[in-house]
């Protein structure tokens, strides 16, 4: 008896499942065109364009938004370097403390942020280091590394060696078969691999609230507006279009790695 | 190999296909004979950045955490001392240590039985185009802004908001207020109220379990579900003695992310919920305002310690083959 039909009961439960998922991040979108600026009240009393341009015209918000892009750009190509001199190392070589170093790369993303966060901010106590743009990309480059890593590793296993063989063979020396053989192969990997880590930068707040001192990243501003609201439309509109804005990565990353065995983004 | 001739021709061969290019060239050779040094060239870079900033860090923290506060002058005595691991055992500190710890196993508890039949259904139903629904469909709320996900429940657990409106709209304003006069769970609103945070911590944690079940759950094969039906077993039983023994690693290593990530989590109760303190309120409030590092410092030991017992005892279920 083989029953390729899932139960009603299956299905109901997976579809609320989906749409509890879901529905809240919805009701952000009908909230950032309500014409009500005081309370939360449900339903919109009515709709409106205006905070669309009242967040433009938001000195800070463009602020904030600057620095966690820089934060998360320079935080993306470090950890592309080191995720993927570690995937390399890691994917093929057998050696002693091998374990040891994986659970070392995942560790940072393991442990809770705060760990994280309350580690570096003694370390810089203990060592007298200011915060600075720096401090906050040390924190973030750091758990950015095993999401490079985890895309890079799963690419190298699957591309053959023989190829590096061949390439050998064919005359080539190690830089230019990384150059001709090797890096087209895990290119697509590299890039999904990046699109995560800048989404994951872009989006980190636990830590960086540890080794950012005074500056204000986007959610850094996000959260004072949570803790304290004063732009409750402005905070809105923020709120939409950072959904919609790291959407992009998620589904650019997706389609990248789409048909391999091991897909992008899989455990954060 | 150690024919004279060979080798010559080898040699040859190797410096002819060299041609020009000298130092490249030469550096490649080197490290195609010597692999280990490839290696530790490969390795170096991130093992210094991980060890130095990372592993530094750390040590950091647990030195600090041997360290105490002078009373009188506020300022971090830094001598060896236990005196401030004897601060946190006080009653109030244990409380929050607890309140922690029961709300991550109540919440781990609750996302695994809402996470699998989601689980369940994209491993052996979903095929082609439902699949990438079913794909998307959990990916895209776990990647998406976690500060939009809290704020999206302070908007629906707001007194004006969404849910209580619902509620007005079928009549059961009076059950909701019922349930929150409850002592322990209920509070002035929903959004205040214990009952609140433990909704959002669900929720935001949520992908984290559907993903390490899912995996598991495809591992199982068709076959041996037919197995079992053919030896008489009716669905549940099937379930029951076929299905949950092979995605329970799936479920414990989704459990180490919602455990965990609650443990830690100081910004969702801070928002949603009542005055009482997580562990991680507890650590950003001591760095913070109060200065006492070593205190915040000891409380970060915690988690690390609970962790540290959860993986030791995961690994021994099998859980890390599943993530």
């Amino acid at each position: 008896m083989r029953s390729e039909r899932a139960p009603l009961w299956l299905k109901a439960a997976a579809a609320a499942g989906l749409l509890f998922l879901h529905v809240p991040i919805l009701i952000i979108f009908a909230y950032a065109f309500t014409t009500e600026d005081k309370t939360y009240q449900w339903p919109p009393p009515g709709f409106t364009l205006q905070w669309f341009g009242v967040t433009w015209n938001r000195p800070d918000v463009w602020q904030a938004l600057g620095l966690s892009v820089r934060v998360a750009a320079i935080s993306t190509l470090i950890a592309l370097v080191l995720g993927t001199l570690a995937a390399a190392a890691m994917a093929r070589a057998r050696f002693f403390g091998r374990e040891v170093i994986s659970l070392l790369v995942i560790l940072p993303i393991a442990l809770p942020g705060i760990i994280t966060g309350i580690s570096l901010r003694s370390a810089f106590n203990l060592g007298g280091i200011a915060f600075s743009t720096w401090t906050i990309v040390l924190g973030h480059a750091t758990f950015c590394i095993v999401v490079v890593y985890n895309n890079a590793v799963a690419r190298f296993r699957r591309t053959s060696a023989s190829l590096v063989e061949a390439s050998m063979d064919l005359g080539a020396n190690g830089f230019q078969t990384f150059r001709h053989v090797t890096l087209p192969n895990i290119a697509t990997a590299l890039l999904a691999g990046g699109m995560l880590a800048f989404a994951l930068s872009f989006d980190e707040v636990i830590v960086t609230t540890f080794t950012a001192g005074q500056q204000q990243t986007l959610p850094i501003w996000m959260l004072e507006e949570l803790v304290r609201p004063r732009q409750r439309p402005v905070t809105n509109v923020v709120a939409m279009v950072v959904v919609l804005v790291t959407f992009l990565p998620i589904l650019g990353a997706y389609y990248l790695t789409r048909g391999t065995d091991t897909v992008a983004g899989q455990g954060k | 190999m150690s024919t004279p001739g060979l080798s010559a021709e080898t040699e040859a061969s190797r410096a002819s296909r060299r041609g020009g290019e000298g130092l490249g060239a030469r550096l490649s050779d080197l490290l195609w004979r010597r692999p280990a040094l490839l290696l530790a060239l490969l390795l170096g870079p991130p093992l210094l950045w991980l060890g130095v900033v990372y592993l530094g860090s750390l040590f950091a923290l647990l030195a600090q955490s041997f360290f105490s506060i002078d009373e009188f002058t506020g300022q971090i005595r830094r001598e060896f001392t236990l005196k401030t691991y004897g601060e946190l055992l006080t009653p109030a500190n244990l409380d929050i240590i607890r309140r922690t710890v029961q709300t991550a196993a109540l919440v781990t508890v609750t996302a695994a039985v809402i996470a699998f039949p989601i689980a369940y259904y994209a491993a052996r139903y979903a095929r082609g185009r439902w699949k990438a629904v079913f794909y998307l469909g959990v990916m895209l709320p776990l990647w998406s802004s976690y500060l939009v996900k809290v704020y999206s429940w302070k908007l629906i657990l707001a007194k004006e908001g969404i849910l209580n409106w619902a509620f007005g709209k079928l009549g059961l304003t009076w059950a909701l207020e019922a349930y929150l006069s409850l002592p322990g769970v209920g509070g002035n609103s929903l959004s205040t109220s214990p009952t609140g945070t433990f909704l959002v911590f669900v929720y935001v944690w949520l992908p984290f379990m559907i993903l390490p079940i899912q995996a598991s759950l495809e591992r199982v094969p068709a076959s041996m579900l037919e197995a079992s039906g053919d030896l008489g077993a009716r669905p549940a039983q099937t379930f029951r003695h076929v299905i949950l023994p092979l995605a329970f690693p799936g479920v414990i290593a989704g459990s180490i992310f919602t455990f965990s990530l609650t443990l830690g989590d100081y910004i969702i109760p801070q928002i949603i919920g009542t005055s009482a303190r997580f562990i991680g309120q507890a650590v950003y409030q001591h760095q913070g305002t109060a200065g006492n590092i070593p205190l915040a410092a000891a409380f970060a030991v915690v988690p690390i310690a609970i962790m540290g017992l959860y993986l030791w005892w995961a690994k021994r279920r099998g859980a890390f083959d599943a993530l």
